[in-house]
């Protein structure tokens, strides 16, 4: 391994000049330290999510095999990567041309701006770097006292899970701390005569205490009691939350679980935003490349890696091509003032096209843009028939009898519900503990929220041995299997499913 | 940095290898081994472990794309990845690339972990050949070894003094010039053949075959990568053997009895008239579902093999691949007989999946 070095003195000058186009074009990020890395190093790197050290595991193996095979046999290779963290760490692949280094350095300015301005990453840890050094110490001493096998089977199975969290929690408190009486907990003690009421005098009785608000009180108290007594009272989305704080585990076994939740709700937001984020990038690196980085003898090589990062192919979405398209779109409407109540009831197709109010909001407009939303509202608010039509969206599906996928689908009131359907909760199911006294002999009860798409049984059934395996008891999911509402069960030995009437 | 992670590579490895955590074996995905299409190339494994999730059934889901195309028209390759799926790395895929044989049979060696061959007997065929690795002052233009003699030229004007360093000419004159020359080497080559023979009868359905193309196919990439001269020649038989070229030996559809003796006697021809065991290694290969003729043409290939075959090859290899209709009894009859014989090399192979392993019994001997 070489050590990673920082820039050249040539890529530093290439650096100073993009940093000040970037300010000039008005991204605000955070300092960024690149580091140029051979590709080895580059692939081991990425293997650990961009993080240097973390916790010894093998899937970490298992992704650099995947990264140096596709590298060696040249299908594909990593040329950037940048950390979300104060200051940002971004590296470069040291056999990049120069006019690649430019185009990355550019797209890096850009995901920091965004990082540090969007809001869905407001409350990601910053010095993440050292709390994975953290992570990875704290299981590497779990391994030295219990042993390589048992630690990394434990990981296996929280790593099982790591995706039942909420991804909204960091932003609404939905677990309430236990609530004790309001009146207790502000009144001084001595004032207090019971539960609802506060000392008076008799006469004045009536006044401080008016009987509607006794009774409320009352009615609040009797609906709290009766909710104590469901566990959890309301049910949780927070899944890996309800089992760290209930589930029978070793001092150790909550640590790693803790640990595992703690880096999902780290990764939590890059998912949330993978259209815009990317998009936010490319949109940079194109427009400060051509307006002002590329150099004339650059510019064929440039073209190609540009397109080469914003191809599409049928089968997928490519986010990079998704987001730009979109914020250029929005930045276009924003110019000609090609939004709003009048421009959408004109319903003269070639008045449209005409349409333009020289308002020149555009670039105002794709940075509030990159502050507030996230992918789903973003495609929510800025997808239109129009934009969908040009470039050709359309849906697919399995087609059970040839055996092949399909286009199914391509009007856009649909394409939009689908691919909305498919961000929420990062295309995963929704799920929620829902009791955590099933049938009152402890079992685990969790509910998925169908939507219409089934789960994958046999996944379904293993992840429930892995939950099983931390709970100690039965684990059950309440879901719908072929439009049929169903209990799926597993005892510690066999599965079982129950109809559900 | 490095250190760390080579452990989880190695400890990937060893999973993937089952020599630790069985219990992860079932979400290991199995990438199609092989796909040959063209020369050379071929589809590589890249086993990836899914740990399981509550995750959709994508069968049952739909994805968005964009592209041409209209309701109804297939969207060609299986979508890798659904447009919701944004945070994740992009999808597994068998990828395919385009490799040498060498790099394939390096690869392979590495995955079945297969010892390198070592050619048998000490005689090997000489051939002569000519390295220009030296230097004369005598030769044909052609030649002319220019830098040296540039710089023989130089070291004479330095000597003599007339090399002016402000004004750097050198002018060679006829002794200064050097002449490229050879040098004989000897090389010792070792030739090999390999006799891939299969039975065509009614009973080897198109799924036999498959493995059967399967299977020669990288023993052939192996052999290849061992021996400069491989020569490969291919037998069918049914009742009677004949020998055919590559291409009929994977198509050939015959039908009706066997009599695996035909090709072992062609095959012990071939041999006898064609390759002198003691320049050659040898190579036999023998493909059937185990179903011959008579208990007595049984008898006659175990003559055969003892006498005419095992004598002098490396290796006979007979694989037995599992049919329907086939009794699979030539495999123990012929067990019985060379049971503690190392020329001798039995594999049973039941399916697709039972290839590698197959592969490993042949050549995990390193013969």
């Amino acid at each position: 391994m070489t050590k990673p070095t920082g820039l050249t003195p040539e890529l530093e000058s290439q650096r100073k000049k993009i940093e000040k186009y970037a300010h000039d074009f008005g991204l605000d990020f955070f300092e960024v330290i690149f580091e140029v890395l051979d590709f080895e190093t580059i692939n081991e790197i990425a293997s650990y999510g961009g993080f240097p050290t973390r916790y010894p595991h093998w899937r970490f193996g298992m992704e650099y095999d995947r990264l140096s095979k596709s590298y060696s046999y040249g299908l594909h290779k990593i040329y950037e990567m940048v950390i979300n963290t104060d200051p940002c760490y971004a590296y470069l692949l040291a056999e990049n041309h120069l006019v690649d280094q430019k185009l990355v350095m550019a797209h890096v300015y850009g995901h920091c701006d965004f990082f540090k301005n969007n809001y869905w990453f407001s409350k990601t840890d910053r010095k993440m770097m050292d709390k994975m050094a953290n992570h990875s110490t704290k299981v590497r001493k779990y391994i030295e006292r219990y042993g390589e096998d048992s630690v990394e089977n434990f990981l296996d199975t929280c790593l099982s899970l790591e995706n039942l969290i909420d991804y909204y929690s960091p932003f609404i408190t939905r677990i309430k701390e236990r609530e004790r009486s309001s009146l207790r907990h502000e009144l001084p003690e001595e004032l207090v005569v019971d539960d609802f009421k506060i000392k008076s005098k008799p006469y004045m009785d009536k006044y401080i205490n008016p009987k509607e608000y006794v009774e409320k009180k009352r009615l609040e108290k009797e609906k709290e009691k009766e909710q104590n007594k469901k566990f959890p009272p309301e049910p949780q989305r927070d899944v890996l939350h309800f089992l760290i704080q209930n589930a029978p585990l070793e001092d150790w076994e909550a640590s790693i679980l803790s640990i595992v939740r703690d880096e999902s709700y780290y990764f939590a937001p890059q998912g949330q935003t993978k259209i815009m984020n990317e998009g936010w990038a490319s949109y940079w690196h194109s427009t400060i490349m051509t307006q002002k980085a590329v150099d004339g003898s650059e510019i064929i090589d440039f073209a190609d890696h540009h397109s080469g990062t914003l191809a599409t192919s049928p089968g997928s979405l490519n986010p990079y091509k998704l987001g730009i398209e979109l914020y250029r779109d929005i930045e276009d409407r924003w110019n000609k003032g090609k939004f709003g109540k009048e421009y959408d009831e004109c319903d003269n197709y070639a008045e449209k096209r005409k349409w333009d109010k020289n308002l020149g909001e555009g670039r105002k407009k794709i940075f509030e843009v990159r502050k507030v939303h996230n992918d789903i509202t973003f495609i929510d608010e800025f997808l239109t028939e129009d934009f969908c039509h040009q470039h050709k969206m359309f849906i697919y599906a399995y087609n059970r009898y040839k055996g092949v996928y399909e286009i199914t689908d391509k009007k856009f009131s649909e394409v939009k519900r689908q691919l909305l359907f498919n961000l929420t909760n990062f295309g995963q199911p929704i799920i929620y503990v829902e009791d955590g006294n099933f049938e009152n002999k402890g079992e685990l009860l969790l509910y998925h929220k169908h939507e219409g798409v089934d789960l994958k049984t046999d996944y379904a059934k293993d992840t429930l041995e892995n939950l099983f395996k931390i709970w100690k008891r039965p684990t059950n999911i309440k879901t719908f299997v072929d439009q049929e509402p169903k209990i799926l069960r597993y005892d510690g030995q066999t599965h079982s499913s129950k109809s559900m009437k | 940095m490095v250190e760390r992670i080579e452990k989880d590579l190695a400890r990937f490895k060893n999973i993937v290898k089952g020599k630790i955590r069985q219990n992860l074996k079932k979400y290991m995905s199995t990438g199609e081994m092989i796909g040959k299409k063209g020369k050379d190339l071929v589809s590589i494994p890249m086993p990836q472990i899914e740990i399981p999730h509550f995750k959709f059934d994508e069968k049952k889901g739909k994805g968005v794309g964009q592209g041409d195309g209209d309701v109804g028209d297939p969207i060609g390759s299986d979508p890798d990845e659904g447009s919701g799926k944004a945070g994740d790395q992009e999808g597994q895929h068998t990828i395919e690339v385009e490799l040498t044989i060498e790099e394939l049979a390096e690869i392979m060696g590495e995955e079945l972990e297969l010892p390198r061959i070592k050619p048998k007997g000490t005689s090997r065929i000489d051939t002569e050949k000519h390295k220009y690795s030296g230097i004369s002052t005598a030769g044909p233009d052609s030649l002319r070894h220019f830098k040296r003699t540039f710089k023989e030229a130089l070291k004479r004007q330095i000597s003599l003094g007339n090399y002016n360093k402000d004004n750097p000419v050198i002018i060679p004159v006829k002794p200064d010039t050097r002449y490229r020359t050879w040098k004989q080497v000897i090389k010792q080559e070792t030739n090999a053949v390999v006799i891939f023979m299969m039975d065509v009868s009614g009973s080897m359905e198109e799924q036999q075959k498959e493995v059967v193309r399967i299977e020669t196919f990288w023993i052939d990439t192996w052999l290849q990568a061992h021996y400069k001269n491989l020569k490969t020649r291919y037998i069918v038989h049914d009742t009677v053997a004949k020998e055919v070229d590559r291409e009929t030996f994977f198509k050939l559809k015959e039908s009706g009895g066997t009599i695996i003796s035909s090709a072992y006697r062609l095959c012990a021809d071939m041999i006898k008239t064609e390759y002198n065991p003691d320049e050659w290694n040898i190579y036999p290969f023998h493909f059937s579902d185990g179903d011959n003729w008579s208990d007595r043409d049984n008898q006659e290939c175990m003559n055969i093999l003892e006498k005419e075959l095992l004598p002098f090859v490396n290796v006979f290899c007979y694989g037995q691949v599992e049919s329907r209709y086939g009794s699979g009894r030539f495999l123990r009859e012929i067990e019985k007989v060379f049971k503690e014989d190392e020329r001798l090399i039995t594999s049973q192979i039941e399916n697709k999946e039972a290839i590698l392993k197959s592969i490993k019994d042949f050549l995990g001997k390193g013969k």
